[in-house]
């Protein structure tokens, strides 16, 4: 029997051969036939997700609830002391020094990727800014609103901080941060599905020592972290009570 | 139970008052006009026992309470009432999370020093294994045209 794994579409541009490095790596050490599937967008993940498609899932935390209370997903590794944070930027020359200056119809520029999206609407609140009195301006990814922002074609982005932190440094000279979210406990999480459930324990093992592996950290550094952290079970249930607390 | 507030650990001028809770105790409280904003970018969060009693809570509650950790685990949630909210609030919010359901609304927070602070607050109920083991509640920066109208609602509430 073959397993599908499959990447969260926010992180896999960044770290696209490294992923495919760690399948490979994975299915050495675990002796089972894995596929690595990429999808470009969240709505053929959601569909993959859907038709019960997907076996191991590095996911954005804003799935974790669905495949945990829905899919019958656990928790399995995270990337150790990394978190998911936002940040709003804007023209350096943007005349905007607080959140609280802006108005409605401000011009939002942002990705598909939902969890930055809620992060980062959270922190427009101060403002009363909400989806319904935006001009919201959805972008393919982060470089892309950073460059809106660049053109003046946004007023503020909303960017994944790694992201921001990974621009070259010829736009971020031309960008300010006027807000970098401190939440440090949202996160990705690896998870595993029904079906190779009863490997859980084995894999949880492989992952946790494969900084200590000769081939396994060369692996985690083309990932961007050094070393896989166990997530328990009643963490994963917190992290999804937390976002369910964003939701709204 | 909560002790009394004293003095010495007050900034600045304060009046004073007494907090009947819910469940009959009082506390005097001592609270002055010092707000401290809500930082940017950070989230408040505590989680409770299923009757209130703090059994979590994260940096950001610590710096923004003002108390220390220790004081804030096994002591109930009141620990944090501000003598202007009114308790009809409150009794929202437990109705609330007691039917299963998730509570919002805006709370001036009275810090350990008699300070004050403004937050929106979401919470709910954390239910594992089809039991309610626990609330949690997460704060955010609210917005001050929403705390201005909150600042004009909670006196004509009870
Ligand atoms: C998870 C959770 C968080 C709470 N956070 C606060 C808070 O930040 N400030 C506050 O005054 N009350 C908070 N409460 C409500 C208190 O438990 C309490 O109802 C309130 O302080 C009023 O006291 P009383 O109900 O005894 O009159 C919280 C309750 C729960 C369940």
């Amino acid at each position: 029997m073959s397993y599908m794994f499959t990447v969260s579409p926010d992180f896999a541009p960044d770290h696209l051969s490294g992923w495919y490095i760690f399948n490979t790596w994975l299915q050495k050490q675990s002796a089972e036939a894995i596929h690595l599937e990429m999808y470009n967008h969240y709505q053929d993940l959601h569909q993959a997700i859907a038709a019960d498609k997907i076996d191991l899932i590095y996911a954005n935390p804003f799935d974790a609830a669905m495949l945990v209370r829905e899919k019958g997903f656990l928790p399995l590794v995270r990337a150790q002391g990394e978190s998911d944070e936002a940040i709003i930027a804007v023209n350096a020359n943007s005349n905007i020094n607080d959140v609280a200056d802006l108005k409605p119809n401000t011009r939002v520029a942002f990705t598909d990727d939902p969890d930055v999206r809620l992060m980062g609407m959270i922190m427009l609140e101060p403002a009363d800014l909400h989806a319904g009195n935006i001009a919201p301006l959805l972008s393919d990814n982060h470089v892309l609103v950073a460059k809106h922002l660049l053109k003046g074609e946004a007023d503020v982005g909303i960017i994944l901080a790694e992201a921001y932190d990974n621009l070259s440094g010829v736009i971020k000279k031309q960008l300010r941060i006027l807000v970098r979210s401190q939440i440090s406990v949202i996160y990705h999480s690896l998870m595993i599905g029904p079906r190779l459930q009863n490997r859980r324990a084995d894999f949880q093992k492989i992952l946790l020592e494969m900084d200590k592996d000769e081939k396994g950290g060369g692996v985690l550094n083309a990932l961007g972290f050094n070393a896989w952290q166990r997530i328990e079970d009643e963490e994963m249930e917190f992290m999804i009570d937390l976002m369910d607390t964003l939701n709204t | 139970m909560i002790v009394d507030m004293t003095p010495e650990d007050i900034i600045g001028e304060y009046q004073e008052a007494t907090l009947t809770y819910c469940d009959g105790q009082s506390r005097k409280v001592l609270y002055t006009e010092l707000e401290t904003p809500y930082p940017d970018g950070k989230l408040i969060v505590s989680t409770t026992t299923p009757d209130g009693i703090i059994s979590h809570v994260n940096r950001a509650f610590v710096e923004m309470s003002g108390y220390t950790e220790a004081e804030l685990i096994g002591a109930p949630h009141c620990i944090l009432r501000h003598p202007d909210m009114p308790s009809a609030a409150f009794k929202d919010l437990w109705d609330t999370v007691q039917r299963g359901e998730k509570w919002q609304g805006f709370v001036k927070n009275l810090r350990k020093d008699g300070g004050y602070y403004w937050v929106k607050a979401t919470v709910i109920p954390n239910v594992r294994g089809g039991k309610v083991v626990g609330y949690t509640s997460v704060r955010r920066k609210p917005s001050r045209s929403k705390v201005d109208e909150c600042i004009a609602l909670y006196p004509t509430l009870s």
